[in-house]
């Protein structure tokens, strides 16, 4: 449960027992050679780019997140992992806005998106990208009328410096010539792709990914994960993952954060969660059917 | 005894909810009607669908409509031989009433029903959501170019189909009760007031209105996969041809 190795200081609790961390000094991260290592994120700033406080929420009179307390830094990859049902796909809409929570408070770059008039709402949504687990293009416009969407009801640019940007995000993930297609005419992982030029058409400071490599084969997955380390050394963003996929989650992220029927079960590195006695993160990272995670309450 | 009242109790609040969400959307798409400029070329696309997608059904509706009142009408006027009378029933019905409610009828089962499906699959999935979190606001982007065009789509295809209708009504008058073409219309032309054109444009215009917030309520209430969205489908054109009933009589009402 307690983050090992002392590399979080200084560290506190909610009153709901749930760590809040705060400044990172090191990150001892022993990441396979084979795979590129994500950007590190020694010397961040102090102030988090998305803070948790106390969030709860139900839906349908259960109770989907239940005190979760969660500082991320500037710069920082963040996974949060957990089996389906756990509170890690609503955990990313509250960061969005797309939920209001029943207590508790979600802080953007220091602005309360949870409490705050619709003009904060929507100045703390530009700092923020969001790569949707089923891509969510719309399927009326092509990928790059999708991409170019939110250039064109934002900023007011002409066409030629709308194309110039487009194009620059369709080759940065590798789509370079697939602009004129529709979204029906493209694979699964060249969605994905799009979903996120989209995200990032306004240079984000935060990119969220809902299940970025969910219903991709291996090969397709890998591809993702590089994209997202790409995309943190390109553009130095911050990132957060919501996935229940552990090699993406060991790959890319600084730090990992296990939920577990709506709360924090455990808060640390790659490094810390390989290493972790810990029954219910053990039978998840190895994917055991067997053990405390299956077990009926 | 007491499941049946709870069960109830839940209907009516799921009705008010439904309801209450459906003025506060009339409302906010008002709210955005000014920056009808920046969305007209989809709002010309949705009015060109509407339109011309809607036209044969339409077509088909009015004449038999026409044909119809003309034919049970003239069959009780030959008992008193007023069959010449036919071309002031035929016109007035169809202007007053026959052409704003099926015409409206046909609009919701074919556009309203298109409009609740299709921000209905959006909703569910994320599309909607995603068109949020880009800071669109989907009642500007998706729900007011499609209230603008069904709007001015059902007074259109009102004009269409009262003409149509009149036609229609016309040629039973003549190979079934042997009334001219002239004296129907000139009937036709003396029984029919600036009212009545107006009054009838108007119906259609608040119809068309209805069946648009109607239809995007419901689609973006959508939820649960593609079984919602059929619900979704379903509730908008229920809803849709009720409030047209109702709408008609208290508008009938108010203006004759």
């Amino acid at each position: 449960m307690t983050p090992s190795r002392g590399v979080f200081t200084p560290q506190t609790r909610s009153p709901q027992g749930n760590v809040i961390v705060s400044p990172v000094e090191q990150i001892d991260d022993a990441q396979p050679v084979a795979h590129p290592a994500p950007v590190s994120y020694k010397s961040m700033v102090a102030a988090p780019a998305i803070e948790l406080c106390d969030l709860t929420k139900s839906l349908s009179g259960r109770t989907v997140l239940d005190g979760v307390s969660l500082s991320i830094q500037k710069g920082e990859t963040m996974s949060v992992i957990g089996g389906s049902g756990a509170g890690k796909s609503v955990t990313l809409k509250h960061i969005v806005g797309l939920m209001k929570p029943d207590r508790g408070c979600v802080k953007v770059d220091g602005v309360d998106v949870t409490n705050t008039n619709h003009g904060s709402l929507e100045a703390a949504r530009r700092k923020i990208g969001f790569c949707f687990q089923g891509s969510a293009l719309l399927n009326s416009l092509t990928v790059f009328e999708n991409i170019a969407l939110p250039l064109r009801e934002h900023e007011k640019l002409d066409e030629a410096e709308i194309r110039r940007r487009v194009d620059e995000k369709l080759a940065l993930v590798g789509l370079g010539k697939d602009g004129h297609k529709m979204t029906s005419e493209i694979s699964g992982g060249m969605k994905k792709r799009v979903g996120l030029a989209r995200a990032i058409i306004r240079n984000p400071e935060i990119i969220l990914y809902d299940e970025p490599t969910a219903g991709l084969d291996p090969v397709m997955g890998t591809a993702i994960n590089d994209l997202i380390l790409d995309m943190q050394k390109k553009l130095s963003v911050t990132s957060v993952l919501v996935t229940h996929d552990m090699s993406s989650a060991f790959r890319v992220s600084n730090r990992i954060a296990m939920l577990v029927k709506g709360r924090i079960l455990k808060l640390g590195t790659p490094a810390e969660f390989r290493a972790s006695d810990d029954p219910m993160v053990k039978q998840f990272i190895y994917g055991e059917s067997e053990g405390p995670l299956t077990r009926p309450a | 005894m007491l499941a049946l009242v709870s069960k109830a109790q839940r209907w009516f609040e799921n009705a008010c909810l439904g309801a209450g969400y459906t003025l506060d959307l009339f409302v906010r798409a008002m709210g955005q009607v000014a920056q009808i400029g920046r969305k007209r070329r989809e709002t010309i696309q949705q009015l060109n669908l509407c339109t011309f997608g809607s036209m044969p059904v339409v077509f088909i509706t009015a004449l038999f409509t026409g044909m119809i009142v003309s034919l049970q009408t003239g069959q009780v006027l030959r008992d008193f031989g007023q069959e010449s009378t036919l071309g002031y029933i035929v016109t007035i019905g169809m202007c007053r009433e026959m052409g704003p409610v099926f015409t409206c009828l046909s609009l919701a089962g074919l556009v309203g029903s298109t409009y609740a499906a299709e921000i209905g699959t959006m909703k569910v999935s994320e599309e909607v959501d995603a068109l949020e979190v880009m800071s669109i606001n989907p009642v500007y982007y998706l729900v007011m170019p499609r209230l603008i065009a069904l709007s001015l789509a059902a007074v259109a295809l009102t004009v269409y189909a009262n003409v149509i209708g009149i036609a229609g009504g016309a040629l039973v008058a003549r190979s079934n009760f042997d009334v001219d073409f002239e004296v129907f219309v000139k009937n036709g032309r003396d029984a029919l007031k600036m009212k009545d054109v107006y009054g009838g444009l108007l119906k259609t215009f608040i119809f068309g209105t209805t069946i648009a917030v109607v239809a995007c309520a419901q689609g973006l209430r959508a939820e649960g996969g593609p079984a919602g969205v059929g619900r979704a489908t379903l509730k908008s054109v229920v809803i849709s041809f009720m409030l047209i009933l109702v709408f008609d009589y208290l508008l009938t009402w108010m203006i004759w």
